[in-house]
């Protein structure tokens, strides 16, 4: 743990003195975690997940902020990052390569492939949420902490569908925040997680015979619990159609930090 | 850590795989002839294959999210194969090879993918063509098996997808080929779960309750509400003989299909090699098919529906065939129709009371006039015509209508309660049903008074206080 926290702050010092402080802008809320009845059971059947404490990023990552990040490290500029790890449509509604003009300085950032993401997560000293995270705390909606049995509530997220999406994201944060304080985790974009190609793994391969049954219709019905939630249903269709250099007109992320001993967070 | 490694992995595999990948086809595949699959808009598709030999067939398949009308000012985020509803129609011989490219455009936002129920092997295509936006997918099979199949995306939530219009049909014909015919067309139906009531103005979400109780607001012929009617009644010739391509997409509700006016000679049940002839209604089940074939005879309009008739009268799955030719009275007459000799004295004495009671004259203002027109167009103008001219022997007019311009007061009756059985309209006999419109007293009073102001040269006649008055009489 001390060894982990060691790398955690040096890596965050790295980032702020790299990036004036832009890493420290970022808010993140502490969420205890605990027990969280997944659309994707532990065991491919009916348990679930246990989640760590972890501390969220409230908002989403921005063009603004993602252009800091690639001021600071050309690396990950358009033009020169690797083919291998980025798609050609890397930062594509971009006019230069730190310029997102003429999209919105606190719309989130898009068109990112998952190194990207996780390169920018880790400049901030943190990373990817991993699947579960992400679904714990988008579980609640303004005032509960797991919102999932509402059918109304469904209904409302469910919505963000109905528009065809061909307009590039609003800003972040116009909502109210979630039970967490968290904005954005639904009805704004797509988000990456860390664990995206590791999901949809059924504990007896032997038994079920395919890894990735998320492709079928019967399939998906097999592997998936809480059949009810759509929207997030459609995520995970989402991130099981990506590769890790792909990217998305309508694909954003935001990252999470372990916690130090202090920063446990509330628990539900 | 771990994870991020193994990533960084599987992304160099598959780059080094992807810059490998050179198309070193095998010698079997080089003899085949290369031919691009023409896609069409339905109700029409490709033209029948001449060929005698096997070919590789390519495909062209674009995923585009689209928000378009549902039904007459109702619009919907329609998710398509190509475009339309159903999805562009395919058409292999037996024997063919398939070399399918699916393209998830851009500016999509949702991943999709296609199951053609004519491949043999699991998944049906699905996993091979799983995409992103922005990505394309190529997936090559044989075409073993001849038939009439449907296709449909099988991404989760795989009833959402097909709810929002995911679906068509390829058509493998027979190696011996089919026998020619004068028309051929391609209709399918599919029923959609909106958060408002059939037709409710502006754009419409998916209710994902509707869909799992399976009660859906709309049932249609071609993704829409008037989609083969109007203008866009599918013609025919009398004594041509056609054939429709006729498949369920779904995704819950089956098909009781029938043609009103017609008796399919032939029925391709399910789609199969085998057919049943003389069938006036076929079961078509979601997912399934059927190939009918049948020849209009006499000129009129032959209308399609689904036979559970509610759907067709109040869900929207109705659609048009006009046919054109001679009269034939000694296959289908006119008729003569009178009253029975009790009933002619009665007549008058009933119509007598409404004449007696004389209604104040009725003021209609310019914006009642415009509501009306609204009403007209979102309600009326799919049956009756947006001209208010009816269809002839299905949909009595509405404009320059005696029945109208004599009783006013019972149009706005029937408007509000619906109607069932015979009429007669310009001397012309109907026998149909007319569903009760659930429309407020005000929009009522400003239909009847458009209609009868703008398509019977008349005055305004009914106010909404008089429908309130006629919707308590109602009986409970």
């Amino acid at each position: 743990m001390n060894g982990r926290a060691a790398i955690r702050s040096a890596l965050l010092t790295l980032a702020v003195l790299a990036g004036d402080g832009m890493a420290g802008d970022a808010d993140y809320r502490a969420i205890a975690g605990g027990t969280l009845r997944s659309v994707l059971p532990a065991d491919g059947v009916a348990s679930p997940a246990i989640v760590a404490p972890y501390l969220l990023r409230t908002r989403l990552v921005t063009n603004a902020e993602f252009s800091a990040f690639v001021q600071h490290t050309p690396e990950w500029r358009r033009g020169q990052v690797p083919a291998l790890l980025a798609a050609p449509s890397y930062l594509s509604g971009w006019s230069g390569a730190t310029d997102f003009k003429p999209l919105a300085a606190d719309a989130p950032v898009v068109h990112v492939g998952w190194f990207a993401a996780q390169a920018y997560c880790a400049s901030e000293g943190g990373r990817l949420p991993r699947w579960y995270e992400w679904e714990f705390a988008a579980a609640a909606d303004d005032h509960r902490a797991d919102a999932r049995d509402d059918p109304a509530w469904l209904a409302h997220i469910l919505g963000w569908y109905a528009d065809a999406g061909k307009q590039p994201p609003h800003s972040v944060a116009t909502g109210q925040a979630n039970y967490y304080g968290i904005h954005d985790l639904h009805g704004l974009v797509w988000e990456w997680v860390e664990d995206y190609s590791g999901l949809f793994v059924n504990a007896d391969s032997r038994a079920s015979g395919d890894q990735k049954l998320l492709d079928y219709c019967g399939g998906a019905a097999l592997s998936l619990a809480d059949r009810r939630n759509y929207a997030v249903l459609m995520r995970l269709a989402l991130l099981s159609a990506m590769d890790a250099r792909q990217d998305g007109a309508n694909l954003g992320f935001r990252c999470v930090r372990e916690p130090a001993p202090h920063e446990q967070g509330p628990r539900p | 850590m771990k994870t991020q490694l193994k990533l960084v992995a599987a992304g160099l595999a598959s780059a080094v795989l992807a810059m490998s990948h050179v198309t070193a086809a095998t010698p079997s595949e080089t003899a085949l002839p290369t031919i691009t699959q023409e896609l069409l808009a339905p109700p029409l598709l490709p033209a029948p294959i001449t060929r005698k030999t096997p070919a590789k067939v390519v495909v062209n398949l674009t995923v585009e999210e689209v928000e378009r009308e549902i039904a007459p000012g109702s619009r919907y985020t329609f998710w398509t194969f190509g475009g339309t509803v159903p999805g562009k129609m395919i058409r292999v011989r037996e024997g063919d090879t398939v070399e399918l490219h699916l393209l998830n455009l851009p500016d999509n936002k949702l991943p999709h993918n296609i199951d053609l129920h004519a491949v043999t092997g699991p998944g049906g295509g699905a996993a091979q063509t799983l995409i992103a936006p922005g990505n394309e997918a190529t997936f090559t099979f044989k075409a073993l098996n001849p038939g009439l199949y449907v296709y449909h995306c099988a991404t989760a939530p795989v009833g959402m997808h097909v709810a929002n219009g995911m679906y068509g049909m390829i058509l493998v014909e027979p190696k011996e080929g089919m026998t020619p015919v004068d028309r051929e067309y391609y209709v399918m139906q599919g029923d959609f779960y909106t958060n408002g009531a059939y037709r409710a103005p502006g754009l419409q979400g998916f209710d994902m309750q509707k869909a799992i109780d399976e009660k859906p607001t709309y049932v249609v012929f071609n993704g829409a509400d008037g989609a083969l009617t109007g203008a866009n009644a599918l013609t025919a010739k009398a004594n041509e003989k056609v054939r429709m391509y006729f498949g369920v997409g779904g995704p819950n509700i089956t098909s009781s299909f029938h043609v009103i006016g017609a008796i399919f000679d032939r029925v391709y049940t399910e789609g199969g090699n085998h057919y049943q002839e003389n069938v006036q209604t076929t079961m078509v089940p979601a997912g399934g098919s059927t190939i009918v074939e049948f020849t209009p005879r006499v000129p009129g309009n032959l209308t399609l529906v689904d036979h559970s008739l509610t759907r067709a009268f109040n869900k929207g799955a109705i659609g048009l065939m006009a046919v054109s030719g001679p009269d034939r009275p000694e296959i289908y007459s006119k008729g003569i129709k009178k009253p029975l000799a009790g009933a002619v004295a009665a007549a008058p004495a009933a119509a007598k009371p409404a004449a007696a009671a004389k209604p104040a004259p009725v003021v209609a203002d310019r914006a009642q006039q415009l509501r009306g027109k609204a009403v007209y167009d979102s309600n009326c103008s799919a049956c009756h015509q947006p001209d208010g001219k009816g269809v002839a022997g299905v949909f009595p007019p509405l404009a320059n209508s005696d029945f109208f311009q004599q009783r006013p007061y019972e149009m706005a009756h029937i408007v509000l309660n619906g109607r069932n059985g015979e009429i007669v309209v310009n001397g012309e006999h109907y026998n149909g049903v007319m569903p009760p419109q659930d429309l407020s007293d005000d929009d009522i009073a400003a239909v009847i008074n458009y209609v009868g102001v703008e398509l019977n040269k008349g005055t305004p006649a009914v106010t909404p206080a008089q429908v309130r008055d006629m919707r308590k009489s109602r009986q409970p």
